[in-house]
């Protein structure tokens, strides 16, 4: 991918929909070879994007999903010490047992078990493989401190077996739902976006893409009423994903048009708090169609 | 990226130039914009070539924007900046001097300080600040027959009785007081011979020395770590010599040295949510509340508990919740807001929270009763109710955090309640 445009058509034929700003930064971290840092609102299609690049470069996607107390063996490496143990006892049972010799074979890539950040350090015959770090904010501080590591030398020291280093430098996506602030000094080694609600052109687009089974009508009307809602004092509001997940079930359903019975009956699809559920419920969701039905007649 | 290849700069110097400028604006903007960005932001605008203004707009921004917030000030920036460099360089130029008046100032103030005072005594500054307490009562002269040291005096006295003198001998206590952190079991572990979980690795190496002899089994045990911090403050009318107080106490514990706790969040709330998290960094508490009293703007108000916590819920309580945070609320609980939302909000909280612990100046009188409404909303959504009129009672907050189980005076109010 050569140019913005391209970048931009690439993710399109994967189905995703992007706008000029993100499609520039992946442009940028794909040709300067930097992580790309996406924060934004859950929902707004910061995984997927991932996904998208890797299938339109036909690279591996290698998934590294954060949660808290992330270590070293669940992230880079383990050695698989059942089938060390066995070694062992193998050794000792046949008369073999040399001091050195087992050293040597015990810590060798044998018995190795490769977490996601090592597996995309290895070499891969498609190319360099597309890390995807999902969810920074979920863990803790040290192990960003470890992720700048490795994120600025692309390698990763194994004490046993020594250094391994990416011969190429993979694609790196982090994504962040901002539960807390991912430190500056991980921040400023990538280049940043925050990822918006999209527009109401843009998120018809995003769902004739991915529901492109809906008719013209269903997608202009829940577009039209997600991105009302959003404007509403809500806990949370409805990222894009909702938006998708919400019109398979009105498809699902059979429903061609929007009623206030049918949104009572779906808005767990959107809507996922109780609180907000219960602002949503009676004459609420009937006053937002009505509203939409005044501003684009039909 | 450890190393960086040697730039090739563009043709046009030019454009680099302006990069670099621009790059001080954004600084003098409060960007963090340091060289290293610079020469990033230079890179990709190679890379992406200088054809398109969108392009170009959005290739900057990936390089100098890393949070949200900062993306208002770049984009007004770079609207000023690359219609006409001259016209920000102008008022740049009219800026600067005061800018730097202030960063100056701020360096010479431990020597001038006191000459400062000396010269300015008597002359009502300007800038804002935490309005101090009007010294009604004559000074109480204390007597030196009392058995009672005057440390220990002053540990019981109410907040609201103390002199502008005893406030500052108050303040000079609390300084040193701390809160004790109640440690959360961590999923990371460390090497402990006692420890409930197999630690294999080691059991390996050690026996390999051995030639694969397992002689010793090592075990490890679950670390602890610190929790976040999240005070929200009074600051109405009704609670002033208390948020002063306790301001004070917030200050001390957030920049307490050491394990302490992971991070201290503190707002300020009275007819609006103030969040002075950032003022609270700074060394010297003074500075940092009365940069705190600048940015809130609804001291010694009104009080709308529920829709200042509505508003905490909406927009902060995912980002600084996170992570098991223990939540500190500091009111009288005397609200105008309707007691139904205020229920509703403070359940939402509760839920959010891993504890929420109520301090509450009003608790200080024998007789207490829950009888407003606010209060009897409240009160179900907390997990423990303290006094926090004095010293000793924000002594006594501290040894009741790093009790688990501890609920205050939960119980017997909510008894009373029934």
């Amino acid at each position: 991918m050569n140019s913005i445009d391209e970048v931009q058509a690439g993710l399109a034929a994967q189905g995703y929909v992007c706008g000029r700003a993100l499609a520039t930064v992946v442009f940028l971290s794909l040709r300067l070879g930097r992580p790309l840092f996406l924060e934004g609102e859950a929902g707004t299609g910061k995984t997927e994007i991932a996904k998208a690049i890797a299938a339109a470069l036909g690279r591996r996607l290698i998934r590294l999903q954060c949660y808290e107390g992330l270590d070293a063996s669940s992230a880079v490496y383990e050695w698989n010490f059942a089938a060390q143990m066995v070694a062992i006892r193998a050794a000792e049972a046949d008369g073999s047992a040399d001091k050195d010799v087992l050293k040597r074979d015990l810590f060798s890539g044998d018995y190795l078990i490769e977490r996601p950040l090592l597996q995309a350090m290895r070499p891969d015959a498609g190319g360099a493989p597309v890390l995807l770090i999902d969810e920074i904010d979920r863990t803790d501080e040290p192990f960003e401190a470890f992720l700048l590591e490795a994120l600025s030398d692309y390698q990763v020291t194994i004490p046993e077996l020594g250094t391994i280093r990416a011969p190429e430098p993979p694609i790196v996506i982090l994504t962040s739902n901002r539960t807390r602030e991912v430190h500056d000094a991980l921040k400023r080694r990538c280049l940043y976006h925050w990822v918006d609600y999209p527009d109401l052109e843009r998120e018809l687009a995003i769902l004739k893409a991915r529901v492109p089974e809906a008719a013209d009508a269903l997608s202009r009307a829940v577009v039209g009423f997600v991105q009302q809602l959003r404007t509403e004092d809500l806990f949370k509001r409805p990222g894009v994903a909702e938006t998708i997940d919400w019109a398979k079930c009105l498809l699902a359903l059979d429903v061609l048009e929007l009623s206030p019975e049918v949104i009572a009956d779906t808005l767990g699809a959107i809507l996922k708090y109780q609180d907000d559920i219960q602002r949503l419920q009676g004459s609420e969701a009937k006053r937002i169609l009505d509203r939409l039905a005044a501003e684009v007649p039909t | 990226m450890a190393e960086h290849a040697p730039l090739s700069l563009p043709d046009d110097p030019q454009l680099v130039t302006n990069i670099t400028h621009f790059a001080r604006a954004l600084r003098v903007a409060g960007l963090p914009a340091g060289p290293g960005r610079v020469a990033d932001a230079i890179r990709a605008v190679e890379a992406a070539g200088f054809t398109n203004r969108a392009d170009f707009y959005h290739t900057l921004m990936a390089c100098f924007v890393s949070r949200p917030e900062h993306r208002a000030l770049y984009d007004q920036l770079f609207r000023l900046y690359w219609r006409d460099p001259r016209y920000l360089e102008h008022m740049m130029s009219i800026l600067t001097p005061q800018v730097r008046g202030v960063a100056e100032e701020r360096q010479l103030r431990p020597a001038e300080k006191r000459a400062a005072e000396a010269l300015l005594h008597g002359v009502d500054r300007d800038v804002p600040d935490i309005p101090e307490p009007k010294d009604q009562g004559t000074e109480i002269e204390i007597d030196a027959s009392l058995t009672m040291s005057r440390e220990e005096r002053l540990k019981t006295l109410d907040f609201e009785q103390m002199s502008l003198a005893e406030m500052a001998e108050a303040k000079r206590i609390i300084a040193r007081l701390s809160l004790a952190v109640p440690p959360l079991k961590s999923r990371r572990t460390m090497a402990a011979p006692r420890g409930a979980l197999p630690d294999w690795r080691r059991t390996m190496r050690a026996g390999l020395s051995r030639g694969g002899e397992m002689t010793d089994f090592a075990r490890k045990a679950r670390r602890t770590r610190c929790p976040a911090l999240v005070a929200l403050c009074d600051i109405s009318g009704s609670m002033s010599s208390y948020s002063r107080a306790v301001l004070h106490f917030l200050h001390a514990v957030a920049n307490e040295k050491g394990a302490g706790w992971a991070r201290v969040h503190a707002f300020t709330f009275g007819t609006r949510l103030t969040n002075i998290t950032r003022h609270l960094s700074q060394r010297d508490v003074d500075a940092s509340l009365k940069a705190a009293g600048a940015e809130a703007q609804d001291w010694e108000g009104g009080t709308r508990i529920a829709s200042c916590l509505e508003t905490f819920n909406r927009d902060w309580s995912r980002r600084v919740l996170g992570q098991g945070a223990v939540v500190l609320i500091i009111t009288d609980g005397l609200d105008r807001d309707a007691p139904q939302r205020l229920e509703r909000a403070m359940e939402r909280l509760h839920l959010s929270a891993r504890r929420v612990i109520w301090v509450n100046p009003l608790l200080r009188w024998e007789g207490f009763a829950p009888k407003a409404a606010g209060i009897r909303a409240m009160l179900p959504h907390v997990d423990t109710f303290r006094a926090g009129h004095n010293i000793a009672a924000l002594e006594g907050l501290a040894e009741a955090l790093s009790r688990p189980g501890d609920v205050g005076e939960k119980a017997r109010l909510l008894a009373m309640l029934r």
